[in-house]
């Protein structure tokens, strides 16, 4: 049967294949996992609907397909019977005097090439990852009119070389402009050519980037800059900020920590409180807790309180649902879990879908003072900076205070400076009167 | 038609040895000098006899001064005699160096061709020989920057033969290298009679198609006892022996690199604007198109000496091993 794109998430009308699990020939149970498909949302296991044999890769690693498009075909068998795939997948790497020929040729050989399938799948990604050839190799083929990226490279790694080329010269030009010519209507090849660009040339990897080389560009890292640009670019952005004594609220957390962690399993960072205290004043001043369009300003019915985790190579702001109906140490449980599974790589679509308010712990990092960008559709984004000892007048005298700064950005088409300072007045107040023996 | 030479089987030593001797017998203007090469006949032996022979005029023992040993030998050969100076370890010629790089190298440009310095410096060289730091230095890169001065390391007894022969015949100042690790460990048929091997000729030593490794010294046969291991793996490797290494045979190397289309350096003398920097350029200027691998190559690593531990030691020189392994990587890159 044909496998197509599944669609995941109510939203989603594309998906990309981060990875097969599976290569053509290998037997697959129903429900096991096969493929690993990722969105502008998630990234998730696709279970297998049948029990058979994948015959046919249809959408490689790292290509774009619509939901509904087929990206796999399963032979729903028997894992007794295996296909006649599984003998000519394991002989090819033996069999050298096929690695020279041309491999468009081969797709285009038999109109029913069912078995052929599985190598010819196999050598296309193998030649996508090398598009860079040697002078040699580009002089020779310049030369012997050969177009190198029709051929099989017997280099390490499947580079191709310059006895790849001459090899392929020697098949005659006529075979060099079969080559040529033959490579225009692979119809599998044409269906999925509008993504994998070639790589440019020297790379590195976000994890360990090398100078001198450019980084390709992750799914998230393109999700995250296109977002990003089309947040500062649709929502004109102002600022401000206020100082918040944390002092007693600190020492409430101090006393708290232990004994919730022993008991909830979750750290009892400041984070729970602080999200705490922004719904609060969220419900005060509700076009903060809104969204802007043509038609008018969504005010959002949820308080669901997106928070921003910044992973190793990108950034991912899970929600925490309804966060209006949780106390200060269920908002701590549910961060905690979300934490972990983004950390895990778990979230799902329905753990990021919905955010209607953004809170940023960026003095985790040790900042005091940040200008977020807004998370796109919504109005305003706050951050909470170092906790800091500082020399505070009070009652002109002058204390050592903890203290916190805490910025707002905010979507100006939806409020003006007097909402905003209205909600961060508020925000100080709640959090300035946090002490201990309050209710968590 | 010539008759074919007979032959004697000899190794390094025995290959300086007898040429040394036949142009001392055949050339009375020719004379040794240097320390200990007369009574004591050589360290390693190789002038044993030739004071009792040709007597103390001709092969003279000097003072431990090697500027002196090299400048009497430019005054005499700039008067028409035919010095043959011995440096006793390549880790003693920088006294010399004035007198080799200010004087010898330039005399016939100074003098606008009014005189010539027909002068060769023989001198051991190279590590493996627990030797330390004072006699397993390799020199060759000094000396490779500058103009008016040859350079020749032949390995084999029968190169060694017609390339000191060249040597001696040369007008003008030539140092000529003897790696001191082959000096008894290499053995091949020298031919009788007077011939001479071309100065800034090299040599294919082991033909092949999938990669070109050029060196010179000890390693060329490591190279080609690697080669002959990936030979009976079916990976095919071309060993140059560049044996002068100025004068450099850009011909032969280029030529191989247009078959191959890969090229390996091996030499013992540090990687850092050695004699593989050089080759690297050429071979980049000259046959940028032809390369289907990077250029690699495999040198001494970039400290002040060899060390006389056995570990130091064998950090610093190249094993076959390394050199076959390099190779393989290369030849399926």
């Amino acid at each position: 049967m044909t496998i197509t794109m599944p669609q995941l998430g109510e939203t989603v009308t594309e998906g990309t294949v981060a990875q097969w699990l599976k290569k053509p020939g290998d037997p697959i149970e129903k429900y096991e996992a096969f493929v690993e498909v990722s969105t502008d949302k998630v990234n998730a296991e696709v279970p297998s609907p049948v029990s058979g044999v994948l015959r046919e890769i249809i959408c490689k690693e790292g290509e774009t397909v619509a939901t509904g498009a087929p990206i796999a075909i399963i032979d729903e068998v028997d894992v007794a019977a295996p296909e006649p795939a599984l003998p000519v997948a394991a002989s090819a790497p033996a069999a050298p005097a096929a690695a020279v020929v041309p491999s468009a040729p081969v797709a285009t050989n038999g109109s029913s090439n069912g078995s052929s399938n599985g190598t010819h799948a196999g050598n296309s990604v193998s030649n996508g990852d090398l598009r860079r050839f040697s002078p040699a190799v580009r002089r020779l083929a310049r030369a012997h009119h050969i177009d190198v990226a029709t051929l099989r490279g017997t280099g390490t790694n499947g580079r191709v070389t310059a006895s790849d080329v001459i090899a392929a010269a020697n098949e005659g030009p006529s075979a060099a402009m079969a080559a040529t010519i033959l490579r225009e209507p692979v119809p599998a090849a044409a269906a999925v050519a509008k993504v994998a660009p070639a790589p440019p040339a020297g790379t590195s990897t976000y994890a360990e980037p090398l100078p001198g080389t450019i980084v390709p560009l992750s799914q998230a890292r393109k999700i995250i800059a296109k977002r990003m640009v089309e947040s500062l670019e649709t929502a004109p952005h102002a600022w401000t900020m206020v100082e918040v004594d944390v002092t007693k609220l600190w020492r409430w957390r101090a006393q708290e920590k232990d004994k919730f962690l022993a008991e909830k399993g979750y750290a009892l960072t400041l984070l729970p409180f602080f999200i705490h205290a922004v719904v609060q004043s969220l419900k005060k001043q509700p076009l903060l807790n809104a969204r802007f369009t043509d038609e008018g300003i969504h005010v959002a019915r949820d308080y669901n309180i997106g928070i921003a985790i910044g992973m190793e190579t990108n950034l991912i702001v899970p929600v925490i649902r309804a966060a209006d109906a949780l106390s200060i140490g269920g908002i701590a449980v549910a961060a905690g879990k979300l934490i972990e599974k983004a950390r895990a790589g778990k979230l799902g679509a329905d753990d990021l879908n919905g955010g209607t308010f953004t809170v940023n712990n960026t003095g985790a990092n040790g900042s005091i003072l940040s200008k977020p960008i807004i998370n796109g559709g919504q109005a305003g984004i706050v951050t909470m900076e170092a906790v800091v000892k500082r020399p505070v007048v009070i009652d002109d005298a002058i204390a050592i205070r903890s203290m916190m700064n805490v910025c707002l950005s905010l979507d100006h088409r939806v409020i003006d400076g007097t909402i905003a300072n209205a909600f961060l007045g508020d925000l100080k107040r709640r959090l300035e009167s946090m002490k201990p023996g309050g209710d968590l | 038609m010539a008759v074919a030479s007979p032959s004697t089987v000899m190794n390094n030593v025995e290959a300086v040895r007898h040429t040394l001797y036949e142009a001392l017998k055949n050339d009375e203007r020719t004379l040794v000098l240097g320390e200990d090469v007369g009574a004591r006949g050589n360290v390693f032996l190789i002038t044993k006899g030739f004071i009792e022979e040709f007597g103390p005029e001709r092969v003279i023992d000097t003072p431990l001064a090697e500027a002196s040993i090299v400048g009497v030998a430019i005054g005499m050969a700039m008067e028409g005699l035919r010095p043959i100076a011995e440096i006793q370890f390549a880790d003693f010629i920088y006294p010399a160096f004035n007198q080799i790089v200010g004087e010898a190298a330039k005399t016939r440009y100074r003098s606008n061709g009014d005189y010539t310095c027909p002068l060769v410096i023989r001198t051991p060289y190279g590590g493996g020989v627990r030797g330390a730091l004072s006699h397993s230095v390799s020199i060759e890169a000094l000396f490779y920057h500058v103009p008016g001065l040859k350079i020749v390391a032949p390995s084999f007894p029968s190169d060694i033969k017609g390339l000191l022969n060249a040597a001696i015949d040369d007008p003008d100042p030539v140092l000529f290298l003897e790696h001191k690790k082959t000096y008894r460990l290499v053995k091949g048929e020298v031919p009788s009679g007077h011939y001479t091997i071309p100065i800034g000729l090299a040599d294919v030593k082991h033909p092949g198609d999938s990669l070109t490794v050029v060196s010179y010294g000890l390693y060329v046969h490591q190279a080609i006892e690697a080669a002959q291991r990936l030979a009976a793996e079916g990976l095919s490797v071309e060993v140059i022996d560049l044996r002068s290494i100025r004068p450099m045979d850009r011909t032969t190397i280029l030529a191989s690199v247009r078959k191959t289309h890969k090229l390996l350096i091996v030499h013992e003398d540090n990687k850092f604007g050695g004699i593989g920097a050089e080759i690297s350029a050429m071979v980049a200027e000259e046959a940028l198109f032809e390369l289907d691998a990077p250029i690699r190559r495999l040198c001494g690593p970039d400290v002040p000496a060899m060390g006389y531990a056995l570990p130091l030691e064998e950090e610093f020189m190249i094993s076959t091993d390394e050199m076959a392994e390099t190779m393989r990587e290369m030849v399926r890159f």
